[in-house]
């Protein structure tokens, strides 16, 4: 699909520009231009898309779908839904709320609450543009697995006592309102949205493909095998605390990442350390806590966190 | 008197929302009073799941996107 992108690249770096083509230089320059045109290409036109569909798929409508459903389909269906509906941070309060007074139960809840951030478009584009089909699909499959399980294991815990600023047993009824939304508004919306998104996100795009440009071109290949290898019992354990605070930078951290793959690392780390930038975040962890007791909140991070580190020993241990 | 109601707790989207609505309903001269409600029982009450949304005299009429000015106009002038 992107052979002409790539023969585009080719005659710009080495005719147009005039550069040697076996110097280190040249192949750094020839990777930076090529996988950012890509991944604005496919920035702009999945963003788009899916926010088209998104236009049918109201909260409202995601909850009446999940209400549907027994208990233990519940969560597999809020952890599917949770990853086409995205949110905002500062709309996970409401959202957390509205679940709850509906009538969904705390673990669904949380299924949805961790699937959405963790399998979001940006990071979907971003690895699959960087890593290929394979480590997307493995990516998606976890932290799908992920969220299911999170979610059973609250759920079977006894947490609801450690909800905090909000009545749980009120009842709210599911209404769906608002005027009808236009065909016009829809492809305005996505346009916005698409437009918002990149506007956010191509400069850690660019230091990103930039960094790993560099890395591509520059540093031995395994280099860092010996440290961060896949018989590294530290390194995936770090690699999720590392991610914790680079929350939202996905953009900026996958293509970083897919040169430090290239160099060493092995998969089941980078894994870890996708799924911590994005599945754990510090300003949820801290908009939540106007909902949350602090012991719920850790019991929250916790089961994610352990479930992210799971995936990166599982992978260490089954490639090598 | 039409009460033009942002509903957000305070992200970037629902300070544009509250600025853009006040500047419709000036340009549309009608008798308003703005008001801002990021009180979490308060927006639940209301039925609200995503930010930014709108609701004039307590109905909801947009839920979860920035609209456009000439959605915002129609939805305040009705």
């Amino acid at each position: 699909m992107f052979k002409p992108l790539q023969m585009f690249t080719d005659w710009l770096v080495y005719n147009l520009m005039a550069m040697d083509k076996s110097s280190r230089l040249s192949g750094a320059v020839n990777f930076f231009v090529f996988d950012t045109i890509k991944i604005l290409i496919l920035l702009v036109l999945i963003i788009y898309t899916i926010s088209i569909i998104r236009t049918f798929l109201s909260p409202e409508r995601v909850r009446e779908i999940i209400l549907k459903k027994s208990h233990f389909s519940a969560h597999l269906w809020a952890a599917a839904l949770g990853i086409i509906t995205p949110f905002c941070t500062c709309s996970a309060i409401p959202l957390f709320i509205g679940f709850l007074q509906s009538g969904i139960p705390l673990g669904v809840t949380f299924s949805f609450l961790v699937a959405s951030p963790m399998i979001n478009e940006v990071a979907v584009i971003m690895l699959l543009g960087m890593f290929g089909f394979k480590v997307t699909a493995i990516y998606i499959l976890s932290g799908y697995i992920i969220a299911v399980a999170s979610g059973l294991l609250i759920g079977a815990l006894d947490t609801e006592h450690l909800l905090k600023g909000f009545d749980i047993s009120k009842r709210i009824n599911n209404t769906v309102f608002g005027v009808k939304i236009t065909a016009t508004e829809r492809s305005r919306y996505a346009f916005e949205y698409m437009k918002g998104i990149i506007k956010t996100v191509w400069p850690y795009v660019l230091i990103g493909i930039g960094i790993g440009a560099f890395i591509h071109g520059y540093v031995p290949a395994d280099f860092l095998s010996k440290y961060a290898g896949a018989d590294k019992w530290y390194a995936v354990p770090l690699a999720t605390l590392v991610g914790i605070p680079l929350y939202s930078n996905a953009a900026g951290v996958i293509p970083l990442v897919s040169a430090l793959t290239e160099k060493g690392v092995s998969l089941g780390t980078t894994l870890s350390f996708m799924m911590a930038v994005t599945g754990l975040s510090l300003p949820e962890f801290i908009i939540l806590s106007r909902v949350m007791k602090l012991k719920l909140l850790m019991i929250f991070f916790s089961t994610v966190g352990v479930g992210i580190m799971f995936t990166g020993f599982l992978f260490n241990f089954l490639i090598r | 008197m039409k009460r033009i109601q942002v509903i957000g707790m305070g992200c970037s989207k629902c300070k544009k929302l509250y600025e853009m609505a006040e500047a419709a309903a000036k340009e549309l001269k009608i008798d308003y009073q703005m008001e801002k409600i990021d009180d979490i029982n308060k927006i639940a009450d209301m039925g609200v799941m995503m930010t930014p949304a709108i609701a004039i005299n307590d109905e909801v009429k947009i839920s979860g996107r920035l609209p456009g000015m000439d959605e915002l106009k129609k939805i305040i002038s009705e």
